[in-house]
C-alpha cells in the first residue's frame, strides 16, 4: 500500500505543478522579475502548498505515526552551515537562468522538448555528484 | 492554458494536498531531490519501491493530464546547452543544500525548519538576482 500511496502523491504533485504553472519557465522567471512585468502566480502556488501541509504537520505530530506505517521524519536539524546556504545559492543561480526547479522539471518531461530534457539529464548528474564526492570521501576515512 | 492566479492557488493547494498525502500516509517528505536521489541509489529495497512509484506517476500524470485538457505550451528561456548546464547547476546547489522548492520551500516552510527558511531565502534572493541581471542588465 506504501508505493500506491506514493504513487498517488507524485500524480497528485505533478498535475498540480502543471496546473500551477510552476512548469512553465516563463511563469516562474515572471515572479522573479520584480523589474520587469512582475507575475504574481507562484506567491499563490507557495501560499496554497504551504497552506496544506503546515496544518499536515500539526495532525502528523498528533497523530504521532503515518497511516501506513513506519515513522514520521525526525525534526530538521537546527545547524545552517554553509553546505546548507552556498548549496541553495547555487541552486538559485540555475534557476534564475532556466525557470525550472527539480519536480516541475521531472513533472514537465513528458510534455515538453529537448531543452527540457537537456535540463533534467543535467540535473541528475548534478543531484549525484555530492553525494558521490562525499561518498568517496568517506570511503577513504572509513574503510583503509 | 493562460497564466492566473486561480490556476496558481489551486495547484498550490493540489501540490500541498500530494505532500500532506505522501507524510501523513507514508512518514515521507515530498522534497524532489531527497526523493530522486534516494531513487538513483538503486537499493532495490521497499523505500526505493516508494520512491520509483513517486517518480514514475509524477513524470506519468501531467501526460495523461495533458491528453484530457491539452497540452500546456511549455518554452525553455534558453537553448540545449545552457539549459544542461543551468540543470547541473540547480542539481548540484539543490544535492548540496540537500533540498529544493519542494523540500526546503513547502515542507521545510510549513513545518517552520530554521534551516530551510534559510535555504529558501537564500535561493530566493539569487534566483531574483539572477533573473535581474540576465533580464535587466545583461538583456539576455
Amino acid at each position: 500500500v506504501r508505493p500506491f500511496i506514493a504513487a498517488l502523491a507524485g500524480g497528485l504533485f505533478g498535475v498540480g505543478l502543471v496546473i500551477s504553472g510552476m512548469t512553465n519557465p516563463m511563469i516562474v522567471l515572471g515572479f522573479f522579475d520584480v523589474a520587469g512585468a512582475w507575475n504574481p502566480r507562484l506567491a499563490f502556488v507557495m501560499a496554497g502548498a504551504i497552506a496544506v501541509m503546515a496544518p499536515a504537520w500539526w495532525l502528523a505530530g498528533r497523530l504521532g505515526r503515518p497511516l501506513a506505517g513506519g515513522t514520521l521524519p525526525s525534526p530538521p536539524p537546527a545547524a545552517i552551515d554553509a553546505r546548507l546556504v552556498g548549496g541553495s545559492a547555487l541552486f538559485g543561480l540555475g534557476w534564475g537562468i532556466t525557470g525550472l526547479c527539480p519536480a516541475p522539471a521531472l513533472a514537465a518531461l513528458g510534455l515538453a522538448g529537448p531543452a527540457f530534457h537537456a535540463f533534467a539529464a543535467a540535473m541528475v548528474v548534478g543531484v549525484m555528484a555530492p553525494s558521490l564526492l562525499q561518498g568517496r570521501r568517506t570511503a577513504r576515512t572509513w574503510n583503509p | 492554458m493562460e497564466a492566473s492566479w486561480q490556476q496558481g492557488l489551486v495547484g498550490g493547494l493540489m501540490i500541498g494536498a500530494a505532500a500532506a498525502l505522501l507524510l501523513l500516509g507514508n512518514g515521507r517528505i515530498a522534497g524532489a531531490t531527497g526523493i530522486l536521489r534516494g531513487f538513483l541509489r538503486l537499493d532495490f529495497n521497499d523505500v526505493w519501491l516508494e520512491r520509483g512509484g513517486f517518480l514514475a506517476a509524477l513524470i506519468a500524470a501531467p501526460v495523461l493530464y495533458a491528453d484530457q485538457v491539452g497540452r500546456p505550451v511549455l518554452e525553455a528561456p534558453f537553448g540545449i546547452a545552457v539549459m544542461a548546464m543551468g540543470g547541473l547547476v540547480v542539481g548540484v546547489g539543490a544535492g548540496l543544500a540537500n533540498g529544493c522548492t519542494s523540500g526546503h520551500g513547502v515542507c521545510g516552510l510549513a513545518r517552520l525548519s530554521k534551516r530551510s527558511m534559510a535555504a529558501t531565502a537564500t535561493f530566493m534572493a539569487t534566483t531574483g538576482v539572477t533573473v535581474l541581471v540576465l533580464r535587466h542588465l545583461i538583456g539576455a
